[in-house]
């Protein structure tokens, strides 16, 4: 594999150890993933700053104490711990992984990440990488977002080789990052009546599908008539959940796909699924553990809940109060929540009931927060994780069905005859 | 036994042999704490990984990984080294990192998969992994 004269440098310690560090990661990683060269990078979204144990505050600290500089503009995902809001994890009952937690906070912070602390930092305008552009991706929401709906090029990054690639300003040129490596080889057909390809549900159902259906493939969708970028983050957080997929493509919609000759380049696809309705209603069901009786919380927000997300919420519920029985919450980022206080829904959000969470995601939070029952959600990733990390049953279900149940205290359900 | 391939992560080790039928999310699947498996979804759970040689197609998942494969070296209940079918980054950054930081060597070989040693516990095996040919730092 061929450095640049400055790769070499950084590589023999010449600029300090925390660079010297960071190289030899980013190297070792180009070297077993059979990558020829190093390419510069535009932006990095790092998971590093998510505390994972003693190595990774260890790491931290050393890249603190050694004077590491970041070369490009760094967001920071989603946190372990709430900081507004430090009683859905106790300091006293977690003491480690909360003050190893806030310190991981402060530590990137202090190296100079722009605090996020979210894992759909594309909501924010500012700074959203564009088409064609080298970046580091590490959250898997973020990493397929980014590759698909924005055409920005990333592989999915891991702790530590994350903020190394971020410091360093450089990737292996290999995968995502090369166009060969983004052409579609796993093709989706969708034949559905019309009132499917409206449904909500939907972005989320065909997510899992992709996931199951091309894992670690690049697969393409052809015959999805719209969607939204909320309908996108969905179908990216499912793909990546139910499989390993960090890139796809949907015919007519993503940048990268005005064709279908486009997505694949022109080659005849390894693999065609038909998904027609038959498919997406067994997928569909797989998602619900329960589908009558008292709900106990409604979960919103698992990828971070958007402005458009917000403000359908706020419509949705117009006068209406949430059941005193039910816990409603909302996970988001500081930035889409500094919107929402621009326009005054949180005093709306408040006086229903409804509770706001940030920085963090509502799955990580302990089972001592009291959350058992039934928890409705609106996104298929919460569905998916909730029963095992939970141990709680779950109802996936629309927006508009997750605030009528939480009105009524009771499973609502609008394609259910008698609901 | 002696296990030859390609080095992912130089260095030498010697331990009884553990092999994986399936690729492990360590966040999660591992207890740093104590080496243990404890994913229950997998074949080879509340099996020990310390000091052992671990054979297995490669980790799952999880951006945790790294930092979890790590801090079982931390506490040196990790593994003696690790034989992987696939060039997996984030086992590499865990013990670059873990070996930078803490000073423990764990070396990590690849080999085909048709060269996996059939699943379960072996007798003792070596590893020797030689350092690669590119400019490796030398501290």
């Amino acid at each position: 594999m061929k450095l640049t004269d400055a790769e070499a440098h950084w590589l023999s310690g010449g600029e300090g150890k925390a660079q010297q560090l960071a190289m030899r990661l980013v190297v070792a990683a180009a070297e077993a993933s059979g990558a020829l060269e190093l390419v510069p990078i535009d932006f990095a979204h790092i998971n590093s700053c998510h505390y994972s144990g003693k190595l990774s505050l260890d790491f931290a600290e050393f890249l603190l104490a050694e004077g590491a500089q970041l070369s490009v503009p760094t967001h920071t995902n989603a946190s372990l711990v709430d900081r507004a809001t430090p009683g859905l994890r106790p300091e006293e009952d977690f003491p480690e992984e909360v003050a190893g937690a806030l310190r991981l906070m402060d530590i990137y912070e202090q190296l100079g990440c722009t605090p996020m602390w979210s894992c759909a930092p594309y909501q924010q305008s500012e700074g959203r990488p564009g088409l064609g552009q080298q970046i580091v991706g590490s959250e898997s929401n973020a990493v397929g977002f980014f590759n698909s709906v924005l055409g920005a090029r990333t592989n999915k990054y891991g702790d530590l080789l994350d903020i190394s690639a971020a410091i360093v300003g450089r990737v292996p040129l290999v995968g995502l990052h090369t166009a060969e490596g983004r052409l579609a080889t796993h093709l989706f057909e969708l034949q559905l009546p019309d009132e499917t390809l409206t449904d909500p549900r939907l972005p989320h159902v065909l997510g899992l599908i992709l996931g199951r259906g091309a894992d670690t493939a690049v697969p393409v969708i052809v015959g999805l008539p719209a969607a939204e970028e909320d309908d996108l983050k969905a179908m990216a957080a499912a793909a990546a959940t139910a499989g390993a997929v960090e890139m796809f493509h949907v015919v007519g919609i993503t940048p990268e796909a005005p064709t279908l000759d486009d997505a694949t380049g022109g080659r005849v696809p390894e693999l065609t699924t038909l998904v027609d309705a038959r498919l997406v209603s067994s997928t569909l069901g797989s998602l619900s553990t329960i589908a009558a009786g008292p709900v106990s919380a409604v979960c919103l927000g698992t990828p971070h809940f958007s402005i458009a997300e917000f403000g359908e919420l706020v419509r949705t519920l117009g006068q209406a109060h949430t059941h005193p029985s039910v816990t409603v919450i909302v996970t988001t980022s500081r930035s889409v929540w500094a919107e929402v206080q621009l326009r005054g829904w949180n005093t709306l959000l408040g006086a229903a009931g409804i509770e706001v969470v940030l920085d963090t995601c509502t799955y990580y939070l302990p089972r001592s927060t009291g959350v058992t029952g039934t928890v409705m959600t609106n996104s298929a990733k919460w569905a998916y994780y909730a029963p095992g990390m939970l141990q709680v049953d779950v109802v996936f279900a629309s927006l508009v069905d997750c605030v009528a149940s939480a009105v009524a205290g009771k499973i609502r359900l609008s394609d259910e005859v008698g609901a | 036994m002696n296990i030859e391939g390609r080095t992912l992560h130089p260095g030498q080790a010697e331990g009884e042999l553990l092999v994986l039928a399936e690729p492990l999310s360590f966040w999660g699947g591992l207890d740093p704490k104590t080496g243990t498996i404890i994913d229950q979804h997998h074949p080879e759970v509340d099996q020990s990984m310390a000091g052992r040689v671990v054979a297995m197609p490669g980790s799952r998942g999880s951006s945790g990984t790294p930092g979890v494969l790590g801090e079982a070296l931390r506490l040196g209940v990790g593994p003696a080294a690790l034989v992987v079918t696939k060039a997996d980054v984030n086992l590499i950054a865990g013990v670059i990192v873990a070996e930078a930081l803490y000073g423990v060597n764990c070396p990590i070989l690849q080999v085909a998969p048709h060269e996996m040693p059939p699943h379960g516990v072996a007798d003792r095996c070596t590893i020797l992994a030689q350092p690669q040919d590119w400019p490796a730092a030398d501290d």
